[in-house]
């Protein structure tokens, strides 16, 4: 569903990704993670054809992003971080806004937003103008407007940043719904810091760190490259190894080593 | 074309969902009205027809069509919603030509709304309103060019502030080469046909005729050139953008 190959993102002379390659089936849900400027946002930005790669090819859905950018967008649902929308506009307008350029009249039109309404519970917000709405309800107006086409391929940005337990909740739930949705199965990747988050929906784990992925893999194998001795939060102790190289050297390669080493360790 | 529609209709109830839209209708219509029966002393002229109110109107544009246009891209760009708008499944062009035409439509009622100065023409005589109407055209066409300079220029900046400074100074750039004083400062050291040519890039050469009446094919292709021109500015400034 997503084919990322040899992707990289120079802004001047800073690289923000730097050879990534991965892909994404349906029914996959990819949890992708790394510290606050390795690259996560950068690359979603390419995938949706927000940016423009510096090298590398991005396909959604057999569509290449550059040269069938139309085809790979409509393929596509997209929850940028922070859920931007229109302020002024009330969700109904907003989302008839949405649903209209993805090519939706009249009856159907209806149907999509009554839809995406249950589905993320914007029952009570319709006739509201966004910016008046709460931080939960504006990233659940978000989520409406990236599912509103039924898209199989959803990428979302910090979908839970920001959101109480109960959101968070939610919006797990949401998620896993979806992935797992019968035959209408898609791919989702899901931008986090949250590493509980991985655990409770993914099914696969990325790492990137300095714009380079340095681990590719299932949560269970995540977690199993923590020590023995370790018994209490394992995935945030594997990602702190990853990513700041405590006890292991500090470059990205070299990483990849170190953590080698450390599957060597056996897991009881 | 149903995208650019989509686009199209949701720029223009965004003009109308703040009150900026009827502060800027009524501060154009007390202006225009002011200028027009003031200082354009339309009584005393004597004459049934409104080139007092042309007359003003690249004035009054070089300051208030950039009000306009000042937050068609740096709005989008400041609030995030670039990024919305370019991932979906659209064209460019599409949505750099519904945004145009949105603003454009809202100049378009702005300035239909100045009909009471066309109505007090006729009541007061029988004016030319054949050569009215191709003022109006005129005006109608000369925003749109103002226009398509404010959104290239708001597609540079995410700062509304900026986009419309810089949009005055172009737009004053296109009326000023061809201001009587400025055209005679130029035939003091330019070739003749040098002058010709700097002067039939202004603005001002152009209205100076459709304020008159005559609204000539070469001023359409004028108008339609710095509209299409400026608007192909847009997407490549949005397109560098998205490249950097």
């Amino acid at each position: 569903m997503l084919e990322i190959r040899g992707l990289t993102k120079r802004f001047g002379g800073f690289t923000a990704v730097q050879d990534v390659s991965f892909h994404v089936e349906r029914g996959e849900v990819l949890g992708f993670l790394g510290p606050n400027g390795a690259g996560k946002s950068t690359t979603m930005k390419m995938v949706t054809g927000f940016l423009v790669p510096t090298t590398g090819t991005i396909a959604v859905a057999g569509h290449d992003v550059r040269r069938q950018a139309v085809q790979a967008k409509a393929a596509l649902g997209y929850l940028p971080e922070g859920a931007p929308a229109y302020p002024d506009m009330t969700v109904e307008a907003f989302l008839g806004f949405i649903a209209e350029i993805r090519g939706y009249r009249g009856g159907t039109k209806r149907d999509r937003i009554a839809r995406v309404r249950e589905l993320v519970h914007l029952e009570g917000v319709m006739r509201q103008p966004i910016e008046t709405l709460s931080k939960g309800f504006k990233r659940r107006v978000g989520l409406a407007q990236a599912l509103i086409h039924d898209p199989d391929l959803l990428i979302l940005d910090e979908p839970t940043d920001g959101l109480d337990p109960n959101q968070k909740h939610e919006v797990r739930e949401l998620i896993r719904t979806m992935a797992a949705e019968g035959a209408a199965k898609k791919a989702i990747v899901l931008s986090t810091h949250i590493l509980e988050e991985v655990e409770a929906v993914c099914t696969r784990a990325i790492i990137i760190h300095q714009g380079r992925l340095v681990f590719d893999g299932t949560p269970t194998e995540l977690e199993a490259r923590a020590p023995r001795h370790v018994t209490k939060n394992r995935l945030d102790h594997v990602f702190r190894q990853i990513t700041t190289g405590v006890g292991a050297p500090p470059d990205g390669d070299e990483n990849r080593e170190s953590l080698a080493e450390n599957q060597e360790i056996p897991v009881a | 074309m149903n995208h650019v529609t989509a686009i199209v209709k949701r720029e223009f109830a965004g003009y109308f969902s703040t009150p900026l839209a009827y502060v800027f209708i009524v501060i154009f219509l007390l202006l225009s009205g002011v200028l027009t029966f003031y200082l354009g002393d339309l009584y005393g002229s004597n004459q049934a027809d409104l080139s007092p109110f042309f007359g003003f109107l690249p004035f009054l544009f070089l300051f208030l069509i950039p009000a306009v246009g000042m937050r068609l891209w740096s709005e989008e760009h400041r609030s995030g919603t670039i990024e919305l708008l370019m991932t979906l499944p659209i064209s460019l062009w599409q949505a750099v030509l519904g945004k145009f035409l949105a603003a454009w439509a809202f100049a378009g009622v702005a300035l239909a709304l100045t009909f009471p100065l066309w109505i007090t023409i006729n009541y007061l005589g029988e004016p030319d309103n054949g050569a009215t109407l191709a003022g109006y055209l005129g005006a109608f066409l000369m925003a749109g060019g103002f226009l398509a300079i404010g959104s290239s220029l708001s597609a540079v900046t995410k700062n509304q502030v900026i986009a419309f400074v810089l949009t005055v100074v172009v737009c004053f750039a296109f009326v000023l080469i061809g201001l009587p004083p400025i055209v005679r400062g130029l035939a003091g050291f330019l070739p003749p046909n040098m002058v010709e040519f700097i002067a039939d890039f202004s603005v001002f050469t152009h209205w100076d005729g459709i304020a008159k009446g005559v609204l000539e094919l070469r001023s359409l292709v004028y108008f339609a050139s710095v509209i299409v021109t400026f608007l192909l500015a847009t997407m490549f400034v949005l397109e560098l953008k998205r490249a950097d």
